[in-house]
């Protein structure tokens, strides 16, 4: 029990150096961070002198992973986002319309006249002529259907088609709602996170949590509501011909169209085709600008297949007024002058210089396929971070102090051993947070602080057992490794026990607490560690060193 | 000269004074049941919904006029109250604003919180917003649900641990124990009204584990004893293992409290209640498992045949694996 093979003492001092080395970086956090970011732009962007002063602060060879500060520290915006999945489901019938349109026409003998009727969204009704035929047009529609391709509902079709009298009923199956579901979620955390990155903070935390929701988190933007007007508007622009304009708030506009309000003009309203020309999923590019008036602007440009059916519409409609919408509100609706055929156009309206440079970020992002609404959002301002890290700081060494003094005062030289133990083990909980990757939360340093508390308990345990074998009169060899041998059934299964509701905590919690399990997860397994190796190293070597006849605890 | 809180060579009984000891504890319950079902928490927004506004200024705050202020705006129910620090000075005044969950809304929208802060500078132009939190009733309906679920675990996956590597007394013994730390601190968070959010669950779960870690402790000393004095008296070995890691027990909470009482007086007023559910939890999850948990075990009694070939090997089969 007391002899270590060399390459056991060899792996234990490496994962020292290691995890001494790894932590090193926090201590010099500000100028790492900045070399951090230097290195960073000059990859992305070039090198600027300044950049390159900046990298230069720190060495290269050096580790210079820092452990991330959390919302609480750094200041920053939280936002926790639920996708309304449902909406995209009114679209993907408005899609579906043409085809089955294309179907019954090719029916129509036995269906008879077919018109769309109105219905809720996530339902296409068809109004038959021939009630006696709904049998065809099922048979029909269904023609139309495709497999879905999900893990679970292999082999299903993507939509359910049944008749109700004179109604034909189309919607989208269970497997395939929940297909588009995970594709309307995984393209919302797709335009958030570009959206985030078009204003450039720092290492912003975009995660889904749960079956619908998004976690957004970005450290250093001044409030949520900021982050809020930046993501959650969904920023669908479409084009759609344009039947007439009124005042008339109520006016009903008829099958197949839409009543959308006048953006700039209150009062004003436009009936409009419900199934746009062009939709801002086919722009390639948006940028701010001005229009001939020197006012603000977005000049914008299709994709091929965009400037194809824009070129084409706007060649059959000349004279006649388009409109450009933008969430469902009528931005500007201009008379076309000439066909628009090279792909590219001009957006005007009641802009501010900030206004169009915004609806330029988020055209360019691409719209949300469905609508955000939040649940919970937190601003935490950086002076608070700023101060939480201070008085934490202070709390941390304080606490340190007080440990290190009392373990000397009660075990004298076995005491220091301990303390070089648990300087290391703090030291390795930090490198392995900066390893990870882990992020520092108010609550972590609590953890950090109870576990330099029971960090010792591990070698209270020991000493405690070698003052019992000593009384027994054996010599000092045996009893320090009775001490550890005994000492170990306890040392574990209390820490395991730990460490299980440390885990249970990491799973079930978010933010905060979840930072408070991982530093609690963290000094467990750092704090065993030191205990049964580091500590009983450094015993072992000054036995070996000293060969003393008697010892003291 | 080595400092010992604990003299070397006790031999306390422990269970001398056990039914007074045992009937404070069940007292100490019932009346935290009470209180908690009396007073009630100060549930945080975490788990009742709602916006907190942290507000500091240069100026003393006036609770009285801020709620003035608020009122006009017809937001429900609005409580005020001033934060103190020793760090602060007399240059920095924070108080702490909460608003209850408007109807209609998830998560509090701007208009709402620019009005509270256009009304707030009106009372104090100095004033300032250091963090605004807003949690919505669907999300905190699910944290009170997560929360439950966390603690309700937790002591489950340590009932069964226990009973793994001990037998079942034990852990029944443990798992009242932790019942009871996690009663009372409930109890006294309702005696004082410190608010009660998300971090307070944590502060519990590292209660559990901390008392925890001290039963394990005890416990294991118990089952060494039961192999090595086979015919001793049960509530005597029970006082012996107690009386054998009496001077750790005392040592490690004192270490733990030595950093927990530094983060407490230094740590800042954000986490000051976090602190204050660990410190209390350190002291009733250190009495507990010398008073409570063992009191069970003499309860309930345990198999006394610890011959080595049953014990399942799982107290050594570590220590061999270590080496």
């Amino acid at each position: 029990m007391l002899h270590f093979a060399l390459w056991k003492r060899s792996t234990i001092w490496a994962l020292v150096v290691i995890g001494l080395a790894l932590a090193m970086p926090n201590l010099f956090y500000e100028r790492v961070e900045r070399h951090n970011d230097a290195v960073q732009a000059i990859e992305l962007q070039g090198a600027t002198p300044e950049l390159v002063a900046d990298r230069d602060a720190w060495p290269g060879w050096l580790p210079s992973g820092l452990v991330n500060l959390g919302l609480d520290l750094r200041g920053g915006a939280h936002l926790l986002a639920e996708v309304r999945v449902a909406d995209v489901y009114a679209d993907r019938m408005d899609a579906l319309w043409p085809d089955v349109r294309d179907a019954l026409r090719a029916v129509r003998d036995e269906v008879g006249p077919i018109r769309r009727a109105d219905s809720p969204p996530a339902e296409l009704h068809v109004n038959i002529g021939r009630p006696e035929g709904m049998a065809a047009a099922i048979a029909a529609v269904r023609q139309i259907a495709r497999p879905t391709v999900t893990l679970t509902g292999v082999g299903s079709s993507d939509i359910e088609v049944r008749g109700a009298g004179d109604l034909l009923i189309v919607q989208l199956s269970e497997a395939e709602k929940e297909a588009t579901d995970n594709r309307t979620i995984q393209q919302s955390l797709e335009i958030v996170r570009r959206r985030v990155d078009e204003v450039g903070t720092r290492e912003p935390t975009i995660q889904r949590q749960g079956a619908d929701r998004i976690l957004i988190q970005v450290p250093g933007i001044g409030s949520a509501e900021e982050l809020k007007a930046l993501i959650g508007t969904t920023a669908r622009l479409t084009f759609h011909p344009v039947v007439s304009r009124t005042d008339n708030p109520d006016e009903a506009p008829g099958a197949g169209n839409v009543l959308y309000p006048s953006l700039d003009d209150r009062g004003i309203y436009y009936v409009l085709e419900r199934t746009p020309v062009v939709s801002g999923e086919e722009l390639t590019d948006a940028q701010p600008g001005f229009d001939q008036n020197g006012l603000p602007s977005v000049t914008f440009r299709f994709n091929p297949a965009g400037a194809r059916k824009f070129g084409r519409f706007t060649q059959e409609n000349v004279g006649a007024p388009f409109a450009i919408v933008l969430d469902e509100e009528v931005i500007s609706a201009p008379v076309i002058r000439e066909p628009i055929l090279g792909g590219s156009g001009q957006i005007t309206g009641n802009f501010t210089v900030d206004d169009s440079t915004q609806l330029a970020i988020l055209l360019r992002a691409g719209a949300l396929p469905a609508e955000l609404v939040f649940l919970e959002e937190r601003t935490i301002g950086p002076e608070l971070g700023a101060d939480s890290i201070a008085a934490g700081k202070i709390a941390c060494v304080v606490a340190f102090v007080a440990v290190l003094f009392f373990m000397v005062a009660s075990y004298g030289l076995f005491g220091l051993f301990a303390n070089i133990a648990l300087i290391v083990n703090v030291a390795m909980i930090f490198g392995l947070l900066s390893l990870i990757g882990a992020t520092l939360t108010l609550p972590g340093i609590a953890g950090i602080v109870l576990t330099i508390g029971m960090a010792v308990d591990a070698n209270v345990l020991v000493f405690e057992r070698i003052r019992e074998e000593l009384k027994s009169a054996k010599g000092p060899a045996r009893a320090i490794e009775l001490g550890y041998e005994k000492a170990l059934s306890a040392i574990l299964d209390a820490n395991i026990t730990t460490f299980i509701t440390a885990t249970i905590l990491f799973t079930m919690g978010s933010g905060p607490v979840k930072g408070f399990a991982v530093t609690l997860g963290l000094g467990i397994l750092t704090s065993v560690f030191t205990a049964i190796f580091v500590t009983r190293l450094m015993v072992v070597m000054w036995m070996e060193r000293r060969r003393p006849r008697t010892i003291t605890v | 000269m080595r400092l010992k809180l604990v003299p070397s060579d006790t031999n306390w009984n422990f269970f001398r004074f056990a039914s007074i000891t045992f009937g404070a504890s069940v007292v100490a319950m019932v009346a935290s049941i009470v209180l908690f079902f009396v007073m009630g928490l100060n549930y945080g927004i975490d788990f009742r919904g709602g916006t907190t506004i942290r507000t500091e200024s240069t100026q003393a705050v006036d609770v009285g006029a801020y709620r003035a202020a608020l009122s006009a705006l017809d937001l429900g129910d609005v409580a005020i109250s001033q934060v103190f620090d020793p760090s602060f000075g007399p240059e920095r005044n924070v108080a702490q604003v909460r608003i209850q969950a408007q109807d209609a809304e998830e998560s509090i929208t701007p208009e709402t919180i620019n009005t509270v802060e256009a009304a707030l500078k009106a009372v104090d132009p100095s004033i300032t917003f250091p963090s605004v939190e807003s949690v919505g009733p669907k999300v905190s309906a699910e944290l009170v649900r997560t929360a439950i679920l966390a603690v309700a675990l937790s002591l489950v996956a340590v009932l069964f641990y226990i009973w793994l590597r001990f037998e079942w007394q034990f852990s029944l013994g443990a798992v009242v124990a932790l019942v009871h730390d996690v009663t009372l601190t409930i109890g006294v968070f309702a005696l004082l009204q410190i608010r009660f959010d998300l971090a307070i669950i944590a502060a519990l779960l590292t209660i559990v584990g901390y008392s925890l870690n001290d039963t394990v402790v005890v416990f294991d000393r118990v089952r060494e004893n039961l192999r090595k004095y086979k015919k001793m008296e049960l509530r005597d070995l029970l006082n012996l293992s107690i009386n054998d890691t009496l001077s750790r027990t005392v040592m490690t909470s004192v270490t733990t409290l030595l950093a927990l009482i530094a983060l407490f007086v230094l740590g800042g007023d954000v986490i000051r209640g976090f602190v204050f559910a660990m410190i209390w939890g350190i002291v009733v999850g250190t009495y507990s498992s010398v008073f409570v948990a063992s009191n069970i075990l003499l309860f309930l009694g345990v198999k006394r045949d610890w011959s080595k070939d049953q014990d399942g090997g799982a107290g050594t089969q570590f220590a061999k694996a270590d080496g």
